[in-house]
């Protein structure tokens, strides 16, 4: 072992590296090598290339905590985290079960509530969730996808066991990183990819593009050339480059709300040479913004009359209206539930376990036991409403227990999962940073998943929250084959 | 293409064509300067007021600056944030325009962009521009240049390349009458006389600033005097920053946008572009300065501003103005 990883720590997790102190698992050999191999100062260099390359293509997130709008770049490690394909098709297969339950249990909720009615899910949950949509009840989605573009978080724990953390059923974000991600490697490590198969990502545009051309809508007027279009919020939201990359990746037009108009249930772009009819939109706008005159009356970001247009079968959104509930941290814990109920078979990715406080049985251990559980508000994302027991503040956990005790559906409890670790670039030195996995699944003619995903890593040490607002990083993801 | 896409195109060529301009004005006239006998608080005012005059931009300064010399003025026409019209501000309002159409440029544009618009906003430049400002400018010229090379390299020459074109000559031709109307604010010293070695002087930066000495001596190689100078910015045929030349481009452009075919309009663009073309080409420098150099100049600004609104209005037009962008008009 070379002075790079002479002095790592394993410490007291799984490790995707190293099996035990010293001993690498096979499918990191030649990375180990060709890292060890590295003279004095050439990580930093090449960690320099990398945020330049990052810096120079505008690749950068906004952060508006300081008033100053800053645009800053998602913290990138140059060490990459490896997946055998034997790992990888077992993950593959968990996915594909449960967005299979996911999208029939949408079509379920919006239709027959079959699964409410032979009570696998209380009634209430449904009825009580922030993001269920009742408008939308018997209404049919062209070839009957809800989530078209889904991307489930992914942890190990400490036996290296998958387990899903959560479904972004709505619109998940990052992708653009995985297909950067792999670019910048490309290029600071070309002959690493000679001596290591490494599965591409490259086609995720196209995959998108196919299926998003797949699910043109009923009355479009040339299904089999129906026109596309990304709507993005604009400029200013953090996830812009992303927008604009996909776009770019697959070669359609990217719009804000204002360059769409509805007439007469059709949506039109407003171009040089007059009105041109959409057919199918790539939305990264939320339910509650995509059109005044139906959901709030004071988004800018949308488009009035978009929500008719989409009922009278005239034009597409992707991802579909209303999955936002299947989001809803209540009706997670009711996931694998789902894939017995639709599909008749056992989860191949189980849940994190978890408390509803709901249940009362469930909240008097919670609130019992607070400092040791994570707990999580039903309906925020990126970090935010969470609470880290061992981690937090006494007053933090009152803060908590009174919330809970108020508002019972809206929390959920699960013990404090430690994370797998990776072996990061901090400093100069290497040492092990839990990470978690987002693999993105296309639903669409057939179900696809680009190799691997995002892998986001806690860069600040001890840290278990990956979210870029709260010093998370991210990695290339590799699916190699071996074992 | 987008409407949107269209007008963001057009300004982020206008601004960076206007980033170049304002280098080469301050350029010109620090070397001027360097050259004068203007001194104290009176001769620092009379050296950089025009600069301000030609830009109009006299009553935001006032706001900003208590007195007018070579670092106020350059600060304000280069960092202000203030200034809407400064060289950063106008790079980055280049660049948030690139960043809206993306997907619709090269990358190679769009790092382009963004290389100057950090550089500009690092401490390499400040570095560079108390060092030698001169310098710096220079690099702005450049760095504009590379854009356009990048540009007509990377970029299909279609319906986004047109628009590209109208912003950058209607820009170009807005900067260069400026330019030229800077020697109408430019007091002759005490006891010289027009044409005597200081007017020369002043008409010889004229042309320097439009990149237009190498290329006016080829033809002229006599005395360089006001009616030929004139004659050659105003009036050239082929020389790219002529306002003549410029706003031959700016019209070819809308003509191959539309499909229409020159010398014909079918848009009210097209129509005022064309007949300031023939105004252009049938006029001669006589003509100019019987009416007076800086009327014709000032008329030619509203002219082109006429054109700049005919073509908002057919292409751009489903902009609501309370939800677009707001751009600041030249």
């Amino acid at each position: 072992m070379g002075q790079l990883f002479g002095n790592y720590d394993v410490g007291d997790f799984y490790d995707e590296m190293f099996a035990a102190p010293g001993q690498v698992r096979p499918h990191y050999r030649e990375v180990l090598e060709r890292f060890e191999g590295m003279v004095d100062g050439e990580v930093e260099r090449k960690q320099a290339l990398a945020t330049a390359t990052f810096l120079n293509q505008g690749i950068t997130f906004t952060v508006y905590s300081d008033n100053q709008g800053t645009e800053r770049i998602f913290p990138f490690d140059l060490f990459p985290r490896i997946i055998p394909s034997e790992e990888w098709e077992h993950v593959e297969r968990g996915l594909v079960q449960r967005i299979q339950a996911l999208n029939q249990f949408l079509h379920d909720i919006y239709h027959e509530q079959r699964i409410v009615k032979e009570g696998i899910i209380p009634e209430e949950v449904v009825k009580s969730a922030k993001h269920f949509r009742p408008e939308f009840m018997g209404f049919d989605v062209p070839k009957d996808i809800y989530i078209h573009i889904c991307g489930s978080d992914l942890i190990r724990d400490h036996e290296g066991k998958y387990l899903v953390l959560e479904d972004n059923g709505r619109c998940p974000s990052g992708v653009s990183y995985v297909l950067e991600n792999r670019q910048v490697m490309k290029r600071v490590f070309p002959q690493l990819f000679g001596r290591v198969k490494v599965r591409p990502v490259d086609h995720y545009g196209q995959e998108l593009l196919n299926l998003l051309r797949h699910v043109a809508p009923p009355n479009c007027p040339k299904p089999e050339e129906p026109t596309v279009v990304l709507l993005t919020p604009g400029i200013y939201n953090s996830a812009y480059f992303e927008h604009s990359y996909l776009a770019r990746a697959m070669g359609i037009e990217i719009v804000v709300g204002q360059d769409l108009i509805v007439r007469d249930d059709v949506v039109y772009m407003k171009t040089t040479k007059g009105l041109k009819r959409v057919d199918v939109i790539y939305r990264r706008i939320d339910d509650d913004f995509i059109d005044p005159t139906v959901f709030r009356k004071d988004s800018v970001l949308g488009v009035p009359g978009i929500v008719g247009a989409y009922r009278k079968g005239n034009v597409n959104l992707a991802n579909a209206i209303g999955t936002g509930i299947a989001d809803d941290k209540v009706m997670y814990y009711f996931v694998p539930r789902m894939i017995k109920f639709y599909l008749g078979e056992e989860p191949i990715l189980p849940n994190v376990p978890t408390w509803l406080t709901m249940f009362e049985k469930d909240r008097k251990y919670v609130l019992d036991h607070l400092p040791e559980l994570v707990i999580k508000s039903a309906n925020e994302s990126g970090g935010y409403g969470m609470l880290i027991g061992p981690h937090a503040t006494k007053e933090e956990h009152e803060k908590f227990r009174q919330a809970i005790i108020q508002d019972p559906r809206n929390y959920v409890a699960q013990p404090v999962i430690s994370l797998s670790r990776s072996p990061s670039f901090c400093d100069g030195v290497v040492e092990g940073r839990h990470v978690d996995l987002r693999p993105y699944i296309l639903s669409g003619e057939k179900i696809t998943i680009i190799p691997g995903g995002l892998t986001r890593v806690a860069l600040r040490k001890g840290s278990l929250v990956v979210n870029s607002s709260q010093g998370g990083g991210s990695k290339d993801s590799w699916v190699v084959d071996g074992e | 293409m987008l409407s949107r896409v269209a007008d963001s195109l057009y300004w982020m060529a206008r601004y960076i064509e206007r980033a170049e301009n304002n280098s080469r004005i301050l350029d010109v006239n620090l070397q001027v300067t360097l050259d004068d006998e203007n001194t104290g608080v009176d001769g620092d005012k009379i050296d950089w007021e025009p600069i301000l005059a030609s830009l109009e931009d006299q009553k935001l300064f006032n706001s900003l600056y208590e007195v007018t010399n070579a670092d106020t003025v350059c600060e304000f026409v280069t960092f202000a944030k203030e200034n809407p019209n400064s060289i950063r501000s106008s790079v980055a309002a280049a660049r948030e325009n690139a960043r809206t159409v993306r997907e619709y440029i090269s990358s190679e544009m769009w790092e382009r962009i963004n290389g100057l618009y950090l550089w500009l906003n690092s401490p390499a430049a400040r570095q560079m521009f108390a060092s030698s400002a001169i310098d710096f400018f220079r690099h702005v010229v450049d760095c504009s240049h590379q854009f356009h090379g990048t540009t007509a390299a990377t970029l299909t020459h279609g319906e986004g390349w047109h628009f590209l074109q109208i912003g950058k000559y209607l820009e170009r031709a807005d900067s260069t009458s400026r330019i030229l109307d800077l020697k109408y604010h430019i007091l002759l010293p005490r006891g010289e006389e027009v044409g005597g070695n200081v007017d020369t002087i002043q008409w010889q930066a004229v042309l320097k600033s439009c990149s237009a000495f190498e290329a006016y001596r080829k033809i002229h190689t006599g005395q360089v005097t006001p009616w030929s100078v004139a004659e050659f910015i105003l009036l050239h045929d082929s020389f790219p920053r002529s306002i003549r030349f410029c706003v031959e481009g700016v019209d070819a452009a809308l003509h191959r946008i539309s499909g229409c075919e020159r010398g014909h309009f079918c848009t009210d663009a097209e129509r005022l572009s064309g007949r300031l073309c023939s105004d252009l080409n049938f006029t001669r420098i006589a003509d100019v300065f019987k009416i007076g150099l800086h009327e014709y100049l000032d008329g030619i600004q509203l002219r082109l501003i006429e054109i700049s609104s005919a073509m908002h209005s057919k292409y751009c037009e489903w902009m609501e103005p309370a939800g677009g962008q707001e751009q600041q008009q030249a």
